[in-house]
């Protein structure tokens, strides 16, 4: 790792005065993308403003309708959370499915969403269930939010706060994690709305990071089963190819997630 | 450099450290406390895990800086003297370690497991626990062995101090 200073910002105005007051700076959250890319010499920030000590940006709440979880709670605490297993299970279920028990312990939503690797699998879920993501500035679904591989709509001194989520009928999400690194190979996001609206998004296939699907979404919204989507592929033409599986494998994977995540909704 | 301070093994401690010191080299090299390993480096491997605040860590994956003020249990904090940690002695009962390397990570990690779970670890969750704790030497099966024995020791001591 090169040479960095290293800074604990105490809120969010204190993070962004230290990161604009820099020449080259990085926000941290878990630090567990951003501190293996430090030692591999992939980034090499000379600030560092660590905002894992804003009180603010951690805790879980439901509010009329919606689940909102602060940017700075863990994949732990929201795999554990009372209040995500009731309202959102398959979120609850997605967050105990990231890496390992000491990586779940640090990483965090705000983080992951940040970074955006196209195969994390928080991006699958904000997708499917409509979240809105409010930054230090602003608001933004899910889909604006989302901009591409390792890209988001975030300004370099833009901070994300929090996401919430409208409370879904049901939700799930199944994942094939790669065996040694656990990310997603591919990993499928169902989510049926209180108003009857199907939305679907995967992860971990695609070139451009998350992506929804169209077909899927409505041969469920007509009939909710497994059985619905079995028959529809997306075009490998779109999906990641490498030393870990052809893009044609991952289409295959892509349907087999999606058919395992709409018979884990119920 | 930056005065890096918190408690280890329940002592105070402090070092001046340069900010993008890994916790692992602040503990092994600043504290002299060699008992937590560098494996991968790479956060794959868990020979590195330590607590940070009651919750398992990768060590290798965190600067010390973060750990600036917080609680931090190593390996060497766990016995009581010259009395085992009830997980040290139940991975030298079931022989849950040849080479050893890996074992510090390992106990650390199934302290904070059975932590979490109590006496409700079956064998299938004690395998998905260790996902990111990775040994080359014993086929995983009398670590799992040992971490069971002792989360069922540590539970049946508990039910009985109740």
């Amino acid at each position: 790792m090169y040479e960095t200073n290293y800074h604990r910002a105490s809120s969010v105005e204190e993070a962004g005065k230290l990161f604009t007051g820099s020449e080259d700076a990085k926000y941290l959250g878990g630090g567990q993308t951003l501190i293996p890319t430090m030692k591999q010499r992939l980034a090499a920030p000379v600030d560092l403003v660590d905002l894992g000590g804003i009180d603010d940006l951690k805790g879980i709440a439901e509010d009329s309708g919606a689940l909102r979880i602060g940017a700075g709670t863990t994949h732990y605490d929201v795999a554990t959370s009372d209040v995500v297993k009731r309202l959102i299970p398959g979120l609850a279920h997605l967050a105990a499915c990231i890496g390992d028990p000491a990586v779940r312990h640090m990483g965090t939503m705000g983080g992951s969403i940040a970074n955006n690797d196209p195969a994390a699998d928080y991006p699958s879920a904000l997708v499917a269930l409509g979240a809105t993501v409010t930054t230090s500035t602003r608001e933004l679904s899910a889909e604006e939010f989302f901009t591409g591989m390792f890209e988001t709509a975030l300004e370099e001194d833009e901070i994300v706060i929090a996401v919430s989520f409208p409370v879904p009928e049901k939700s799930a999400y199944s994942k094939y994690p790669n065996p040694a690194s656990r990310y997603a190979m591919a990993g499928v996001f169902v989510a049926k709305t209180k108003d009857g609206s199907v939305r679907v998004a995967a992860t971990g296939a695609g070139q451009d990071g998350v992506f929804r699907i169209a077909a899927m979404e409505q041969a469920l919204a007509e009939t909710w089963s497994a059985d619905a989507v079995a028959g529809i592929s997306v075009d490998a033409g779109d999906l990641l190819s490498d030393i870990h599986g052809t893009a044609e494998y991952r289409a295959n994977l892509v349907t087999v997630m999606a058919k395992r995540a709409v018979a884990a909704a119920g | 450099m930056t005065k890096v301070a918190m408690t280890l093994n329940g002592k105070k401690v402090t070092a001046d450290v340069e900010d993008r010191t890994l916790l692992v080299h602040y503990i092994r090299e600043a504290q002299g406390l060699t008992g937590t390993h560098v494996g991968c480096d790479t956060s794959q491997c868990g020979a590195c895990v330590v607590h940070v605040n009651g919750r398992a860590v990768k060590s290798c994956t965190m600067l010390a800086a973060q750990a600036s003020n917080a609680e931090v249990l190593t390996v060497e904090g766990l016995a009581n003297g010259a009395e085992l940690h009830p997980v040290q002695a139940a991975f030298r009962e079931h022989h849950g370690l040849q080479c050893g390397f890996c074992t510090p990570g390992m106990i650390m990690t199934a302290v904070d497991m059975i932590q979490r779970h109590g006496g409700n670890l079956d064998e299938k969750t004690i395998r998905h626990e260790l996902e990111g704790n990775i040994c080359r030497c014993t086929g995983y099966h009398n670590i799992v062995k040992a971490i069971k024995a002792a989360a069922d020791q540590m539970s049946a001591l508990q039910t009985a101090a109740e």
